[in-house]
């Protein structure tokens, strides 16, 4: 398979590129920063905080059991805007891109 | 010819599973349906990596003691349910070995896989049997705390979903190796990179073949090397002759049965409880057997606390996971080493774009996530319906929790339904057990078939007939090899090496690939120190962590209940039958293991986590750094810009449909 051959440190340097590669860094590297700590607040919670985990919210279930159901809403919830800014807005940076590169 | 070796396999694996189906029988003659024991041995792999000291002495070999109480199957319903998965499975292999022709059909089913099929696949390849048992048991006994460890399962995608997938699927082509070479010397690289590879899923595979076979065992009534030698034929047939394909088919089935069955169990459970979940909460609360439980087994309060809420502890964390440290070290592991595990990053390769990549994480992410909330459902329910000390007497563990609670839930209606939903839920953990391990062995078959004989040894010089012929050979080495350990290693206490895997995959995987994707400086150096360093660190913090076996401990333990024992006798107390078969059981534990040393000639623990993921992940990324600094490489500096374009759009990479 003998590909084109691109001049890569060129691309690299596209201002299309740089603000792709910007953007990309800032958003999957924040949210990915945000989804670890929400999640180590679990175990880290239920072994220092047990009183606040104990707190009986809606009957009986407590605030332990609605905080664990939150981790996977939350990382759902994640993943479909990560989806949706990447269709929106990655996708589209990267097809400009590859169209001004043909 | 592709036929004729199809046919053959049926023949053996039929052949297998009808031998193993009558040798019980000879020393059970006449005594009509085979019901199956139970050991009190943990199913090893069912019992998740962070099972605590009490769980992990039931897991180690206990002397058959005469169980009170046997789970039965209905050979008659589940013997043709099981007819059935594997006649579908291997009809989709006869199908698929006609589409395998290249390399890149046997190690990416040709890129042709959608990404919502790449993501039912993706789920299949990740909940092993111990997910679907073992959590479901913990909740059972331990209620709050099996949900808590469940959530670091689904939470790990979230790395695989920013981090790795996309760039993946643009950078590579076939296997982990081909990332890391991009640009760097490729032969030490795809060498140590291979046999890291080789290492986590070894781990990975004798944790899920052991488990296999004491799964069959227990429910089947199969002998536990017949069991294993079927597993095992089986999956070689899946990734022999079907490749990439036939393993995705059997993973997405697999998935689609495991989620059919954890829906229709928590349909069940649900109807029980009005469909209320403030119903379900109150029934787990006010159940005087979960109270008694708490009380008694896991609290051992001899008298209860007057005024203290037995119900409501079992709904508040603290009754199992009790090394908040170690919980911590857990799920570094788990966020950090999904993205490491080679069988899961081989999945992105199979999908044609980096768009399709995303979305099936997504819909794995639905599947897997669904699926731990309704485990919660099959938890909860057995601790309410089966009761935990129904649970206990069949299994100390708890893995037959969810087999129970179907035969319970089914029977209800009528006893018919029972066996039925009973077996169903057998073929189940059956159909979980071949797609993991198929995708294992695949994983492992092109670490060694693609970086070390191809690209190493042939210097990347191998047609297409060749590529495919070495990567059959080797999968079907890979696979014997599997069988052979899981035989060898059925007394050998497994339950660690799945924390091992995670282990490997978090601090020697995933530092190298991160860095190689996003770091400009990195280089050869760095791989190879990464590597080794994370991979080592691992395995040397769990040969000397409270996982391993210390005979001194079980010496100690032994003396303790010795000592109780013989002040009671002292005090003129008469034992019972039960206390003085204890004593005797104490005095030969005692006698057996004083004096005596853990593998490595340890008396105790020099780590005294059970995960090591806390230290030897730091150490994986240090190590990568500074061996990086240590030997820079003008040339892997140069070509980080034809990596990181790459990987962020997709441009020039490898065809996904390459003729």
């Amino acid at each position: 398979m003998a590909d084109k051959q691109y001049d890569w440190g060129a691309i690299a340097r596209n201002p299309k590129f740089v603000e792709l590669h910007h953007k990309k860094t800032v958003f999957l590297f924040g949210w990915w920063i945000f989804s670890s700590v929400y999640y180590f607040l679990l175990p880290i919670g239920a072994a220092y905080a047990p009183g606040l985990f104990k707190i009986q919210i809606l009957g009986r279930v407590n605030f332990g059991y609605l905080f664990a159901l939150s981790q996977f809403f939350v990382s759902w919830g994640i993943a479909m805007y990560y989806a949706h800014v990447a269709n929106k807005d990655f996708d589209r940076l990267t097809r400009e891109l590859v169209d001004e590169l043909k | 010819m592709k036929k004729l070796f199809a046919a053959i396999t049926l023949a053996l694996t039929f052949g297998a599973f009808a031998y193993a189906a009558e040798a019980p029988k000879a020393p059970a003659a006449g005594t009509g349906a085979p019901a199956v024991a139970a050991p009190a041995t943990a199913a090893a792999p069912a019992v998740t990596p962070a099972v605590p000291a009490d769980a992990m002495k039931a897991a180690t070999p206990a002397p058959s003691t005469p169980e009170k109480k046997t789970l039965k199957a209905n050979p008659y319903v589940t013997i043709p349910i099981f007819l059935i998965i594997i006649a579908v499975t291997l009809s989709v292999v006869i199908w698929s070995a006609k589409k395998t022709k290249s390399a890149a059909d046997f190690y990416t089913a040709g890129g042709g896989i959608t990404g919502t099929q790449n993501g039912w696949a993706i789920a299949g390849d990740y909940m092993s049997a111990a997910s679907f048992l073992g959590i479901s048991g913990m909740i059972s006994l331990y209620g709050y705390d099996g949900f808590m460890y469940s959530v670091g399962w689904l939470v790990a995608y979230i790395t695989v979903l920013l981090i790795v997938a996309e760039p993946c699927r643009n950078a590579g082509k076939y296997t982990l190796g081909d990332i890391l070479s991009f640009r760097t010397e490729p032969k030490p690289v795809r060498a140590v990179c291979a046999i890291s590879v080789v290492a986590v899923s070894t781990f990975y595979l004798t944790a899920q073949m052991v488990g296999a076979g004491k799964l069959m065992q227990l429910l089947l009534g199969i002998p536990y090397k017949w069991a294993i030698v079927g597993v095992g034929i089986l999956m070689v047939g899946y990734v022999v002759f079907g490749g990439m394909t036939a393993t995705t088919w059997v993973q997405i089935i697999k998935a689609g049965l495991l989620m059919t069955g954890a829906a229709v169990l928590s349909v069940l459970v649900g109807l029980k409880a009005g469909m209320s979940p403030f119903q379900f909460f109150n029934d787990i609360a006010t159940s005087p057997n979960i109270m008694e439980h708490v009380q008694k087994v896991v609290l051992k309060d001899p008298l209860p606390v007057p005024g203290f809420d037995y119900g409501q502890r079992f709904l508040e964390p603290g009754l199992f996971l009790k090394a908040p440290l170690d919980q911590i070290s857990l799920g570094m592991a788990l966020v950090l080493g999904t993205a490491g595990m080679p069988h899961i990053l081989m999945r992105f390769f199979t999908v044609p774009t980096a768009q399709a990549a995303r979305k099936s994480v997504i819909v794995a992410m639905f599947i897997i996530g669904s699926f731990y909330i309704l485990t919660t459902l099959l938890g909860f329910g057995a601790a309410i319906h089966v009761t935990p000390q129904g649970i206990q007497a069949v299994d100390k563990g708890g893995n037959m929790a969810a087999m129970m609670l179907a035969q319970k839930l089914g029977g209800d209606i009528s006893p018919f339904l029972g066996d039925l939903l009973l077996a169903f839920l057998c073929a189940v953990a059956f159909a979980t057990i071949l797609a993991v391990v198929s995708g294992l062995v695949l994983a492992a078959s092109a670490a060694i078939a693609h970086d070390i004989y191809v690209n190493v040894i042939k210097d990347g010089h191998a047609d297409q007939h060749e590529q495919v012929m070495a990567a059959r050979v080797t999968s079907l080495c890979v696979g014997a090899m599997g069988i052979i350990i899981g035989i060898a290693a059925e007394k050998q206490n497994v339950a660690h090496l799945v924390a091992l895997a995670f282990a490997v995959a978090s601090s020697g995987n995933l530092p190298v690939v991160v860095l190689s994707l996003f770091w400009r400086k990195f280089n050869t150096a760095g791989v190879i120190s990464g590597l080794v360093v994370g991979t080592i660190a691992s395995i040397g913090l769990v040969m000397v962590s409270p996982n391993m076996t210390y005979p001194q401990k079980i010496a100690d333990d032994a003396k303790k209940a010795i000592v109780k024992l013989e002040e009671k006798q002292a005090s003129g107390a008469v034992l019972a039958e039960k206390e003085l078969k204890d004593l005797d059981k104490a005095k030969a534990d005692f006698a057996k293991n004083d004096g005596g040393k853990s593998f490595l000639g340890l008396k105790k623990p020099l780590f005294t986590l059970k995960n090591p993921g806390i230290v030897s992940i730091p150490l994986g990324f240090l190590a990568a750094i500074f061996g990086c600094l240590a030997f820079p490489s003008r040339r892997s500096e140069e070509m980080f810009d034809e990596i990181y374009v790459r990987q962020n759009t997709g441009i020039g990479m490898a065809k996904a449909i390459d003729h």
